[in-house]
């Protein structure tokens, strides 16, 4: 047995999938990827006027369905809508997600924490507690962070969050496995999104919307590949995780993160020896002057 | 900027890569999937007859090359080959592995240790070491093992080694990231190939070339996902690796293992939960009630 696809077809044809958040950010880019390869989608979001607008461009073969991912009897009904509109699922995306509240731990409000925790890690919960009841087969794929591997990423609901996340994955595709339902995370790196807008309160739509752009040079600089992230990254791995030619792959944490979590980089390594040197040598000729003022 | 691959067209075309030990197993299964799309491979290996019955099977697309993957010459000239054939380089594939010395670590010869280090570390250092001054741009992925994760999966020096393997994926990464290429490794867990036929030593080689379908059953009883993994799949992972689509990932370790090292089997916890229930009820038994 050899499973080896045919790549001159579509890589997702007859898949019936679920994004949550998929009105904007790395959600959109995984709706349109999934769509291009012959998926048929269901995505949720909170932004009704956006969601309606991917739906109009994309045609028949998506649909948008809004629903809060922290709310139970949302992500049911959204299961059920999408099982009910195209006759099955066999992917659920669990994407929804936002920085949430930030700063020191002794400031942190206990209902911001609650807030980052129900919508990253009871969220994806949800999605995969309701899908099940649809899903013969298939894979579930829960998008963390690089803020699932370490700290200093992000704020310190959303890294205790996105910890869990991967927690969760593993535990639950250990469970799933013997069902053939596949679990998987991503871990994104710097992706330029709206996400990061958060920084400024209250920053306008318009600005929200060309944070992507503003944000992009600023991963650039601090990501060893030198470039940002983008949805479409994402979706690509989001994309290999959801087609046959991952199939024996489960309970892992794909990291696409451009190196960031691989450690310091090459030059800034170099950088830090050269000071080394610096020192050493100064040290040294320091070494010389005492020497030679006490030869005198 | 838009990197999604059209899938409609294949997703290798005008790459040239290369593959260390090739010619069975995972390797084989890389150079031919790698085939399939559109790429062409220079692949290495001891194995001289496999090798050229490959070679001859897939076209003029693929060339064999034979080289010792511990000999520094022999991975030189072997990138050297894969550039005047077809050329350039775009992508190295680490592969050429072997079993190893098992056995308790005081039984384990110096030597023994010696020459899987020289195999499966030091060799895909010679592979990313003399592919580099080749490489304008691309891919190096090092196939390295669920044994680079956890113990407990292969022989001492095997584990040691392969640990390592993944070490030096993240440090040529973050080098070469500067450069525009990526390293990456993959850890494949439970593939039916012949690198099992070490377990008994002088199996003749007949019985070698059935070990695929003699640990398959092993291996799917053990694993999660509830069956063996294939060559194909390491070569699927590879190929996404090696493609585009990939282009944002670099000094990952991408586990395709069925599960296995994501932990305890759901019906292992189960019944060892259920082990424990019953410690208690006995426990209860012969404590008399008091009434």
């Amino acid at each position: 047995m050899n499973p080896l696809p045919a790549s001159a077809k579509l890589r997702l044809e007859n898949q019936v999938a679920v994004v949550t958040g998929g009105t904007r950010g790395i959600g959109e880019g995984i709706v349109r990827r999934f769509f291009e390869e012959g998926a048929r989608v269901v995505f949720s979001g909170r932004s009704r006027e956006r969601g309606k607008a991917i739906q109009d461009e994309l045609g028949k073969d998506v649909a948008f369905f809004p629903a809060d991912a922290m709310s139970p009897s949302d992500t049911q009904a959204l299961m059920d809508f999408a099982a009910e509109k195209f006759g099955k699922l066999d992917c659920v995306v669990n994407n929804a997600g936002w920085g949430g509240e930030g700063g020191p731990i002794a400031g942190f409000s206990v209902e911001g924490f609650d807030q980052s925790i129900a919508l990253l890690l009871r969220g994806p919960f949800l999605g995969i507690k309701y899908a099940l009841s649809h899903m013969q087969s298939g894979t579930i794929i829960n998008i963390a962070s690089v803020a699932s591997l370490a700290g200093g990423y992000s704020t310190h609901a959303y890294t205790a969050a996105k910890f869990g996340l991967v927690g969760l994955t593993k535990s639950v595709a250990l469970e799933l496995a013997e069902r053939g339902i596949r679990v998987n995370a991503i871990c994104p790196g710097g992706t330029a999104t709206a996400i990061f807008s958060r920084l400024y309160p209250d920053l306008p739509l318009e600005w929200i919307e060309r944070t992507p752009e503003i944000v992009a040079p600023w991963i650039a600089a601090g990501t060893p590949l030198g470039r940002s992230g983008f949805p479409v990254d994402i979706a690509n791995a989001a994309l290999w995780l959801a087609s046959s030619e991952s199939s024996f792959v489960t309970g892992h944490a794909l990291v696409v993160d451009g190196g960031l979590t691989v450690g310091r980089t090459w030059s800034r390594m170099l950088d830090s020896y050269d000071r080394l040197r610096e020192r050493l040598q100064s040290a040294m000729r320091g070494n010389q002057v005492t020497e030679g003022e006490e030869n005198k | 900027m838009d990197y999604s691959g059209n899938s409609k067209k294949i997703r290798l075309a005008g790459v040239v890569a290369v593959v260390t030990g090739g010619s069975r197993g995972i390797g084989a299964g890389i150079v031919r999937r790698f085939v399939q799309e559109g790429a062409q491979v220079a692949f290495s290996d001891l194995l001289e007859e496999k090798g050229k019955a490959l070679e001859e099977e897939l076209g003029k697309n693929v060339a064999f090359y034979r080289a010792d993957s511990m000999s520094p010459s022999d991975i030189e000239s072997l990138m050297n080959f894969a550039v005047e054939h077809f050329g350039k380089l775009d992508c190295v594939v680490n592969n050429a592995g072997a079993g190893g010395e098992g056995g308790p670590i005081e039984k384990i010869s110096v030597e023994g240790f010696d020459r899987t280090i020289a195999l499966l570390l030091r060799g895909p250092f010679l592979g990313i070491k003399y592919a580099v001054p080749h490489m304008q741009s691309g891919s190096i992925i090092n196939i390295a093992s669920v044994a680079g994760l956890a113990g407990g999966y292969a022989s001492h020096p095997y584990t040691a080694a392969k640990f390592g393997v993944i070490g030096l994926t993240k440090s040529a990464a973050l080098e070469l990231a500067e450069r525009g290429i990526r390293v990456n490794a993959i850890c494949p867990g439970g593939i039916a190939t012949a690198i099992f036929a070490a377990a008994v030593p002088d199996l003749p080689e007949e019985l070698v070339e059935r070990t695929p379908e003699i640990v398959e059953p092993w291996i799917s009883e053990r694993y999660p996902i509830g069956r063996s993994g294939f060559p194909a799949d390491i070569a699927n992972a590879a190929l996404w690796l090696a493609s585009s689509e990939s282009s944002f990932v670099t000094g990952h370790a991408l586990a395709v293992d069925g599960g296995i090292t994501a932990g305890r089997r759901w019906s292992e916890q189960n019944q060892s939960y259920e082990r424990l229930r019953e410690r208690f009820r006995s426990a209860m038994a012969q404590t008399p009630t008091v009434s």
